[in-house]
């Protein structure tokens, strides 16, 4: 049988680039929650829920542009410097967000609201030009022959902005979610409220990105409306408004595990309706998987390592979060 | 700005970013395996120091690896954006050997990190060394693969050239180029140097301001032993890496020395003082020992290396750069030797914890190791331009097409936010410094057993930031 390295390691990166989105995305959505949670002590609690796993989480936005890279090096130049401006507002963000996890335990008293807007700040911007650069790349990225052919503010468009408010929806009702299920008492029954009206942001969001796409790209249109694919994806939509559904009704009775688990079910659904929308290209719509691939020794050689040591890492990545399980209550951390 | 190139901004910005992150890296690297063997000598001894010591270094610890991860996502980033042409030509190497350092080395540090800082309540006393020795294990492999990577853009090997990319044949070739052991164990070397100077400093410096306790005495004379064993070889290393640099970049070696040429057979001198001047094609008021040159860098009386002159000028480093960052590294690694040699003959009747010249060179010498692990960082990389990847790719013709404009706005928000970051970091690494390593109390917080059953420990800040 001839395998497809290429197909695989598309399928690497995408998982790897799913696992950042849910992981980094609960813990960013926290960042954007602080404001609606103005008590110092719930503030430690929410931070203390994520301090032991947010540099795991991030990993996995290290491991997409790595594999990216190792895999498909042409995708990889050319994405990069497309989105140059969107991605390094973001790396500034996840900057500011990052230290202000040991930052804000360090500061005097007065100084703590620093770190407080610093992670605020760094999650918000972090989040929105993740978005951004989502939107300027579905929307397709300017190339001639194997460089980037657009120019530096190509990203500032409606489509790509709007993304931009769509993954700050996202990764806050991610991390609404992920505190109900961590959090007790008040700061639980704070986030349960939050949680409703964000359900229904997002479900209006994923509504406007599955209209605007295939208005503006035949390709996609053609992709999900022609038969017998209707057939097929027409689950994706379905199992999408039940998801939402069943989170909706979750809230409403002592939730716990249930919503975290549906919100990651929404956003896996979207997630996989954009990689469908642009498949096979790995730089829509110009540039395919097999145009981009790196040379066969290259992908080979850090595919046999990913597929062994991928599985140890989800096991111990697994093992890290099972330590921390459980409701975090105030007054716990290492601090 | 009209003079500055977008290929100048791009150098200055990279330059600018890894300069912040190697700092950090170089300290999580020594830091990891110090609290390592902390945590194993209270695990045999019981005795109290070693687990104040490593609660105390715990905390100055996670600051310093959060700043190494934020910074170094950067440059993970910054391969992609800043330099598009050098990641086509390259990234088929560069890539994998990237992806093996994530697989490898981020999520082992990542997984076991939060373990090793929030789990001492929740696991018991062996898995939480398991955890410690994961993380140190994590940073030393970190540094193998990034320094493999570093190694094959200086000294090539493994691939072949098919349209214009950079394909591997042999990856162990490509990995075990000819300078990658000598990077290797000079960078490592160094991080633990570094480290050993930092902590040694510290214990220095609480000794001058009256604190004497055995946790300061013992981390002082742990941190001295270590620079008075691992100076000297870090010298040794530092000579064997400069034969070999010699031998693959003899252009970098040459501006290392301001050497332009040979004069007949003459004997080289060292140059200890000088002023290359490019433009002019010689090194002005160069005073220098006689044959001393030649034996360092030939291990013969009267060896010679090529000179400058024999490179086409478009193929020279900048001597001036280079001629003095080289000097800075050596001149710091002299001090350090002293200073080892100074403890140890300090250490009878403890004079070491008492005498004030001696503590009061070793809090000045506490950043020495940072300085001559950049000094060395800029000669190795200023050495080996015009190139990238040497001999193959000019850094010219790396860099993404961006204007200066937008390289330039880039640059002033990443000097900006690292200024403000890094600055108020460093300033609460030194307040952790500052307070000294404290009484831990093992009563309050038992570890061992079964995690979410045991009660939650008090919370530390309530002792330690109790205003």
């Amino acid at each position: 049988m001839d395998v497809d390295v290429s197909v695989i390691w598309a399928g690497i990166v995408f998982f790897g680039v799913f696992m950042y989105v849910v992981m980094d995305g609960f813990d960013l959505g926290i960042g954007m929650l602080y404001p609606f949670v103005p008590a110092r002590e719930d503030r430690d609690t929410m931070m203390n829920t994520v301090a032991p796993v947010w540099d795991g989480n991030e990993t996995w936005l290290v491991l997409g542009g790595a594999g990216l890279l190792a895999a498909f090096p042409v995708a990889y130049s050319i994405i990069l410097s497309g989105l140059y401006l969107p991605l390094i507002f973001m790396l500034l963000g996840l900057l500011f967000r990052g230290v202000a996890f040991e930052f804000r335990f360090r500061a005097h008293e007065g100084e703590r609201h620093i770190w407080d807007k610093a992670f605020i700040g760094g999650s918000l911007v972090a989040a929105f030009f993740q978005g951004v650069s989502l939107g300027a790349f579905l929307s397709g990225i300017r190339v001639s022959g194997r460089s980037y052919a657009g120019t530096v503010v190509d990203w500032l468009a409606p489509f790509p902005l709007a993304a931009g408010v769509g993954v700050m929806i996202a990764y806050t009702l991610l991390g609404c979610t992920w505190l109900i299920m961590k959090t007790e008492g008040p700061l639980q029954q704070r986030m349960i409220a939050v949680a409703r009206p964000f359900a229904w942001l997002m479900l209006a969001a994923i509504a406007a990105v599955s209209v605007w796409t295939p208005l503006r790209h035949a390709q996609v249109a053609e992709r999900w409306f022609s038969f017998p694919n209707l057939a097929f994806l027409s689950p994706v939509p379905l199992l999408v408004l039940a998801a939402v559904f069943f989170l909706l009704r979750s809230l409403r009775r002592d939730p716990h595990r249930l919503p975290f688990l549906m919100a990651l079910a929404v956003i896996f659904l979207a997630y996989a309706g954009m990689a469908i929308s642009i498949w096979p290209h790995i730089v829509p719509p110009y540039i395919t998987i097999w145009e981009a691939a790196a040379p066969p020794s290259s992908q080979k050689f850090t595919l046999v390592g990913t597929l062994l040591i991928l599985p140890f890492i989800l096991l111990y990545t697994g093992w890290s979060y099972y330590v921390f399980r459980g409701k975090v209550r105030a007054g716990q951390g290492y601090h | 700005m009209p003079d500055i190139s977008a290929l100048d901004l791009a150098r200055i910005q990279f330059a600018f970013t890894m300069a912040f992150h190697i700092v950090f890296p170089a300290l999580t690297i020594g830091m990891s395996s110090y609290l390592a063997v902390l945590e194993a000598c209270w695990l045999r001894t019981g005795q109290a120091v070693y687990v104040d010591l490593y609660h105390f270094w715990l905390r100055i610890f996670a600051v310093t690896f959060g700043m190494g991860v934020v910074s170094g996502i950067v440059m993970a980033y910054q391969f992609g954006t800043n330099w598009s042409f050098f990641s086509e030509f390259a990234g088929g190497i560069t890539g994998p050997l990237l992806a093996y350092e994530v697989l490898t080395a981020f999520f082992l540090e990542a997984g076991f990190l939060g373990v090793m800082l929030f789990g001492w309540t929740r696991v018991g006393p062996g898995l939480h060394f398991l955890a410690t020795c994961m993380v140190a294990v994590g940073t030393l492999i970190s540094a193998t693969w990034i320094l493999a990577s570093n190694s094959w853009m200086q000294t090539p090997q493994g691939h072949a050239i098919v349209n214009g990319r950079a394909v591997p044949v042999d990856w162990l070739a490509v990995i075990f180029n000819p300078s990658f052991p000598y990077r290797l164990a000079h960078m490592g070397t160094a991080a633990y140097l570094a480290t050993a100077l930092f902590v040694g400093a510290a214990g220095a410096w609480h000794l001058l301001k009256g604190h004497d306790n055995p946790a300061v005495r013992k981390m002082l004379s742990m941190a001295m032993w270590m620079a008075l064993l691992v100076a000297p070889i870090q010298a040794v290393i530092g000579d064997l890496h400069g034969l070999n640099t010699a031998k693959h970049q003899p252009a970098k070696v040459a501006a290392m020395e301001g050497h332009w040429q040979n004069e007949g057979d003459a004997a080289l001198p060292l140059l200890l003082f000088g002023i290359p001047d490019m433009a002019a094609e010689r090194t002005r008021y160069a005073v220098g020992i006689p044959h001393l040159g030649s034996v360092i860098l030939t291990h013969s009386w009267t060896g010679q290396i090529p000179g400058l002159k024999e490179f086409p000028a478009d193929e020279r480093p900048n001597a001036l750069i280079v001629f003095w960052s080289f000097r800075i590294m050596v001149g710091l690694g002299l001090a350090m030797i002293a200073l080892g040699l100074w403890s140890l003959w300090l250490r009878r009747g403890a004079a070491l914890y008492r005498q004030r010249l001696f503590l009061r060179f070793a809090v000045v010498m506490g950043p020495s190791g940072l300085l001559a692990i950049l000094a060395g960082w800029v000669t190795t990389e200023v050495g080996r331009q015009p190139w990238v990847v040497y001999g193959l790719l000019r850094t010219a013709d790396a860099v993404s097409p961006h204007s200066a404009g937008s390289l330039a706005l880039t640059l002033a928000l990443f000097v900006v936010s690292y200024l403000f970051v890094f600055g108020l970091g460093i300033a609460y690494v030194l307040r952790l410094v500052r307070k000294g390593p404290q009484a831990f109390d093992l009563q309050a917080s038992p570890s061992g057993g079964p995690g979410a059953a045991r009660t939650p420990a008090r919370p530390l800040s309530a002792a330690e930031e109790g205003q």
